[in-house]
């Protein structure tokens, strides 16, 4: 059975322990989405941040050892949508791209599936970053 | 690298479920509850649709 979700401070009301602190806002977001779990290393929650990179880069990396396609160009609204989950990876497919590593086409099975794994992490990656957000500006309560 | 079906499936319900226990939930123990939660629901839910494929296709 799920667990109870978060509860969430009514509007106009500040969170129950807002976490205050000094700094650029939006800098956990931005660097969550460039390194998967850095926006929770700034917080020091070392821990889940720790989890959260395993996870995302795990997820990207057996993607690329699937043969997974890497979307450099879109000429369908499939091929925009895929572009955009594996922009959400940010660095990690910066890098891959510059370095010429993922298949161009998707021969195998096992290669589109690849793909689709590249494409989640990229979006658990950006869940990943603003869970991040939400724990700086207090949304979300740091335990 | 060639995995099962079945095994791409449980190293996409482990990562999934880690990023989703983390960030929809706010303490330790109901993270792993939720994370738990999610990985049950990802592989019976690919075990159950399987099934009904594999009906549907005789």
């Amino acid at each position: 059975m799920a667990t109870p979700p978060n509860r969430i401070p009514a509007a106009g009301r500040p969170a129950a322990r807002p976490n205050a602190q000094g700094g650029f806002v939006y800098l956990p977001l931005i660097a969550g989405w460039l390194v998967p779990g850095a926006g929770h290393f700034l917080l020091r929650k070392w821990g889940r941040g720790a989890l959260l990179a395993a996870s995302i880069l795990g997820m990207f990396i057996l993607g690329l050892a699937m043969q997974g396609k890497l979307y450099t160009s879109a000429h369908d609204i499939l091929e925009i949508l895929s572009l955009v989950g594996d922009l959400c990876n940010g660095l990690a497919y910066f890098v891959t791209r510059a370095l010429g590593i993922g298949a161009d086409q998707v021969q195998v099975t096992t290669a589109d599936w690849g793909s689709r794994f590249i494409v989640v992490a990229g979006l658990l990656n950006v869940i990943s970053a603003v869970d991040a957000h939400n724990l700086r500006t207090g949304r979300k309560p740091l335990e | 690298m060639t995995p099962s079906h079945f095994t791409a499936v449980l190293l996409f319900a482990l990562c999934a479920s880690v990023v989703f226990g983390i960030t929809m939930r706010d303490t330790p123990r109901r993270m792993f509850r939720y994370g738990l939660y999610c990985f049950a629901l990802f592989v019976g839910s690919a075990i159950v649709l399987s099934w009904v494929m594999f009906l549907i296709a005789r």
